[in-house]
């Protein structure tokens, strides 16, 4: 341990030390490492690009999730960590009796937050400046993206260290810094994995949940050189040693940064009070070590009261990574004097919230705390894993919440309500009582009637048909009668190929026929043979 | 046999038992008249409407709802072998109904919720037996399906009425609280990831080594059955209504469909390219 | 201005809600601050924060305290450690007498200064038995947050009197701290990480030694 320390203790380098001897390592290198870091360079991108497709672009969800199943390797990792994660969070969740009664008061205050959302962001807003921090009102994406830049660009940095933060992989701030020439290091090793390994995030709690070791290894190996502190030639795949890696390949990114960015969990309204919660100590280095402080967080996280964090701390961690805390939870005020960045500001998000709230039955989504046990505990989602759902909200929480925040507008995003095979267990996890399969019926009848109001489809047609049939039971009658005729004809119990939709069913699985004679027909056969 | 005052009960045989199923229908009659009750099939009935609600047309559902609600009305109770198909009555329809706009509706649907229970509830809870004199001689695993556990809430019932029969093993089957993959349209939505659990599924019941597969709602039967079919695996599928029928005195086998005889005829005639063994997942 | 447009919107969703509470979820009879029944806090507080690999010292009296730290700083191999503001030295003499080097946060370190310092030790405002939680508000003797943060080992000295129950309680006992601009951070364990295949590794930014002392 004290052979560690000494060797940081030795290595405070500057940063232009740290790069000139990373790119002189670098000459020595095998000549492709020398091509990837000269592409780098040319295409002047100052941290690792992500895919190249935007997302909104993504294929609608059943045909992403067709070539996402055939990933093997995906599949495992996905079913190895979800597995675990279930397991954890079931035997920390069963120790706290009361827990029925946590995820009421969660839900419950989250309600109340959201039914008079306006005053508590007031009330937010006058406690955050009271405390010296700077508040920024952003009512969409790009001008979030506008605002950010600009405070960066004020301190003349050209770099800035991110904790992990849903809001703004959703408003994609990254790659709009980029675009300025602002190089953002995330800090958080599950997203140091995904962006160092040109990736998209799959998971809103463990980003790189798809990656197994022997591919973060690869990653650490193959990129960490190009963008600061190189891997060790010898590392090993170890969890541990993956870790030590990335806090050796952080560290100087930290003490060198001026400025950080963060979300925020939780913003509490009668103290103007910010929370993280995390593990790893990068949120403490964000929080504590830069001198201006930048966190975006959206409009839906704002909590009434001080008192209202025992519910969420409790929910939070034993939801999410199945602990009964976290290592780290930090709270701060705006500015502590003489203790952290003196500078800081609050970055406050619309961008599609309030289209949410504005759907009485759709706002529910809006409770929702970003702990992922609905994807965890999701059979889909352990199948296709984050990427199928083309948003950075993947699994239960993001089919209803995306389409919501975008406004149901594409294909991809009508398709999302019905990612789901509705088997409930999402609802059962939920720690604030989100109640996902009526979210996920309540915007199939949105896209429904989106659809409806434009043309009369094939679907449109056989629904309104059968609706029609089921409303007698003397036409369902008919119908199972008919159904029964083609007993004469198709002997056997099973068939194997139906034509048309039906291939859909019988590419996989059998189809049992009709029986011969309905129940309906019995029945009256045996009231028959009674008298 | 037991319960004295003798109940009337209206069978609600759900649209898929009906047409697909109707050997469990005739074992829900059978063994509720053998448990003393007055069994009743208005036949006005169709379907819950799931199909419909849960692929988000609400409103062509609305017959369903109200066909129902006029079938059930004047009946004390209203018995359906699915956890699946009563869930939806009891959760989906008062909200159609309101949908509707029809007061009247509303008030039928809401007398029509208080007394519907799905097979296993109202044995164990209205006529309060758990041994209902069955005999089954064989091995079984049990799909706790997604709907009887989570929407119709059934807990522990139908194990506890399985533990009463004579003869029946219940064998463990693993990851037993996944879901199917059927999921109603789900399956047809998306069937690629349909496929995939359902395969999980059947790879589960097959490694259980298990004589039959029993649920409470013949929907997953059929989807795990038509698995089960496919990759020629000898687990019979069975609704529980049948087992709780079935008695020591009766010769017949209650019915249950042989997944394995003659393949090559099950296929005969038919150009075998890509029906069994196409598309699906690995 | 944006900030007129959002709550322009907000007003304009909530009216569109009206009077429809569907979404709102089950009335909450929750009651804020309630200590949750623990029969023996203090040994579940130690028997929790082992869990998450702290090494936890118990001692009755504040007479060992010092020998305590020394010990605790000698097992993380530290050859330095800083001391908060309002940190009583007296504890801390029996390290410096075995060659520990010592540090003072005043006037303030840097943070390369700081990343050089293998230890640090405070004291805490509560802990939580039921998380195995420590809360720091970093009023004297609990340090600035950076402290508790570069160096590699942190040893805190806890009072028996301030173990609670469980999160409410302790965040009641925190609240006056946060209603007075106070950062708090809450530490359960050393850093850890599972983002790589759910494996839980202790160890990533934050100390990687947590030494908890027990004090009554």
């Amino acid at each position: 341990m004290t052979d560690a320390r000494r060797s940081t203790q030795t290595s405070v380098r500057s940063p232009q030390h740290s790069e000139r001897s990373g790119q002189m390592r670098d000459t020595h290198r095998s000549a492709s490492t020398c091509d990837a870091q000269h592409s780098a360079q040319t295409r002047g991108r100052r941290t690792p690009a992500p895919p190249p497709d935007p997302l909104l672009e993504s294929l609608p969800f059943p045909l992403a999730a067709r070539q996402l199943l055939q990933n093997q390797q995906l599949r495992a990792n996905l079913r190895h960590a979800t597995h675990t994660i279930r397991s954890k969070r079931k035997s920390v969740v069963a120790e706290l009796p009361h827990w029925e009664e946590l995820r009421s008061a969660g839900a419950a205050m989250k309600d109340r937050a959201l039914c008079s959302l306006d005053s508590y962001l007031e009330q937010l807003e006058a406690n955050l400046i009271q405390n010296g921090a700077q508040v920024h009102w952003a009512s969409d994406a790009a001008e979030a993206q506008r605002i950010v830049t600009c405070l960066i660009k004020a301190h003349g940095v050209d770099e800035v260290v991110k904790i992990k933060s849903m809001v703004t992989q959703e408003i994609e701030l990254n790659e709009a810094l980029e675009a300025e020439g602002i190089a953002a290091w995330e800090t958080d090793l599950a997203e140091l994995i995904v962006q160092l390994g040109h990736d998209r995030p799959s998971n809103i709690l463990v980003p790189a949940i798809h990656r197994n070791r022997d591919e973060v290894r690869e990653i650490f190996l193959r990129e960490m050189k190009l963008y600061g502190q190189a891997a060790p030639d010898d590392l090993d795949n170890d969890p541990e040693d993956l870790a030590a890696c990335a806090r050796n390949h952080l560290r100087e990114k930290f003490l060198r940064a001026k400025v950080a960015l963060s979300g925020a969990n939780f913003a509490v309204a009668d103290t103007g009070t910010l929370v993280i919660v995390e593990s790893e100590g990068n949120g403490r280095m964000c929080l504590t070590l830069p001198d201006v402080l930048i966190s975006i967080t959206g409009i839906e996280k704002v909590i009434p009261t001080v008192e209202d964090l025992e519910i969420v701390l409790q929910l939070l961690p034993r939801s999410s990574t199945g602990e009964r805390m976290n290592p780290y939870t930090s709270m701060w005020t705006g500015v502590t004097p003489g203790d952290g960045p003196q500078e800081v500001h609050v970055v406050l998000v619309d961008n599609g919230r309030t289209r949410v709230l504005a759907d009485p039955i759709g706002r529910a989504a809006l409770r929702c705390i970003r702990c992922a046990a609905c994807m965890h505990i999701c059979p889909v989602y352990e199948r296709v894993g984050g990427h199928a759902y083309g948003s950075v909200y993947p699994g239960p929480i993001g089919s209803v919440l995306t389409p919501q925040l975008r406004g149901l507008k594409s294909v991809l995003d009508k398709s999302l309500p019905y990612a789901s095979s509705l088997c409930g267990a999402c609802a059962e996890v939920c720690p604030v009582k989100i109640p996902l399969p009526d979210l996920l019926l309540h915007l199939r009848r949105r896209v429904v009637d989106e659809v409806k109001r434009r043309h009369v489809g094939l679907e449109q047609t056989a629904m309104r048909c059968v609706g029609w049939v089921m409303g007698s039971g003397r036409r369902f009658g008919l119908v199972g009668r008919l159904a029964g005729w083609t007993r004469i004809f198709i002997r056997r119990d099973f068939i194997t190929h139906l034509p048309w939709l039906g291939k859909r069913w019988t590419a996989r699985r059998d189809m049992r026929m009709p029986a011969r004679v309905s129940f309906r027909r019995a029945w009256r056969r045996r009231a028959r043979d009674k008298k | 046999m037991t319960a004295n005052i003798q109940k009337k009960v209206a069978l609600f045989a759900t649209c898929i038992n009906d047409v697909m199923f109707p050997d469990t229908c005739m074992a829900t009659v059978r063994l509720l008249e053998r448990l003393g009750c007055r069994v009743c099939f208005p036949p006005q009935q169709t379907c819950c409407g799931q199909m419909f609600t849960n692929t988000g047309y609400f409103n062509e559902a609305i017959a369903s709802v109200r066909a129902c609600a006029s079938a059930f009305e004047p009946y004390e109770y209203v018995v359906g072998p699915s956890g699946s198909c009563v869930g939806s009555l009891r959760e989906q329809h008062p909200l159609l109904a309101e949908l509707s706009g029809d007061t009247a509706l509303q008030q039928t649907v809401k007398a029509v919720v208080d007394k519907t229970y799905e097979l296993t509830e109202f044995l164990v809870d209205v006529l309060g037996i758990e041994d209902v004199g069955a005999y089954f001689p064989h091995t079984v695993v049990f799909h706790q399906s997604c709907h009887s556990l989570r929407v119709a809430r059934l807990g522990d019932r139908p194990r506890r009425l399985m533990e009463k029969v004579r003869g029946l093993t219940l064998l463990p089957l693993e990851a037993d609280d996944q879901c199917c993959g059927f999921g109603g349209t789900f399956s047809v939505k998306n069937p690629d990831l349909s496929a995939a659990m359902v395969s999980e599924k059947a790879r589960c019941v097959a490694k259980s080594g298990a004589e039959y597969l029993v649920t409470v709602d013949n929907a997953c039967l059929m989807n795990i059955g038509g698995a089960l079919h496919r990759d020629g695996i000898a687990v019979r599928t069975i609704h529980l209504a049948e087992i709780l029928c079935s008695q020591e005195c009766e010769r017949d086998e209650p019915h249950v469909c042989h997944p394995q005889p003659n393949r090559a005829l099950l296929t005969h005639n038919k150009g075998e390219k890509d029906g069994r063994v196409g598309g699906g997942a690995p | 201005m944006s900030r007129e447009l959002v709550f322009k919107r907000i007003r304009q969703a909530l009216q569109n809600g009206g009077e429809d509470t569907s979404a709102t979820g089950a009335p909450s009879t929750w009651e804020y601050g309630r200590p949750t029944a623990v029969a023996d806090p203090i040994g579940l507080f130690i028997e929790r924060i082992k869990d998450y690999r702290a090494v936890v010292l118990r001692t009755p009296g504040v007479e060992e305290v010092p020998l305590l730290i020394a010990s605790c700083l000698a097992k993380a191999q530290a050859t330095s450690v800083v001391v908060p503001v309002g940190f009583d030295e007296a504890w801390i003499r029996t390290a410096a007498l075995a060659g520990i080097e010592l540090y003072r946060d005043e006037p303030p370190l840097s943070k390369q200064e700081l990343d050089g310092i293998s230890a640090v030790v405070t004291t805490a405002t509560s802990a939580m038995a039921e998380t195995g939680t420590i809360a720091l508000d970093h009023r004297s003797g609990q340090g600035r947050r950076i402290l508790t943060l570069l160096p590699d080992t942190h040893v805190c000295v806890i009072r028996i009197d301030q173990i609670v129950s469980d999160v409410p309680e302790s965040m009641a006992l925190l609240k006056t701290s946060i209603q007075a601009g106070l950062p708090i951070t809450l530490i359960s364990g050393p850093s850890a990480t599972s983002d790589i295949e759910l494996t839980r590794v202790e160890g990533v930014h934050g100390p990687r030694n947590l030494y908890v002392i027990v004090v009554g």
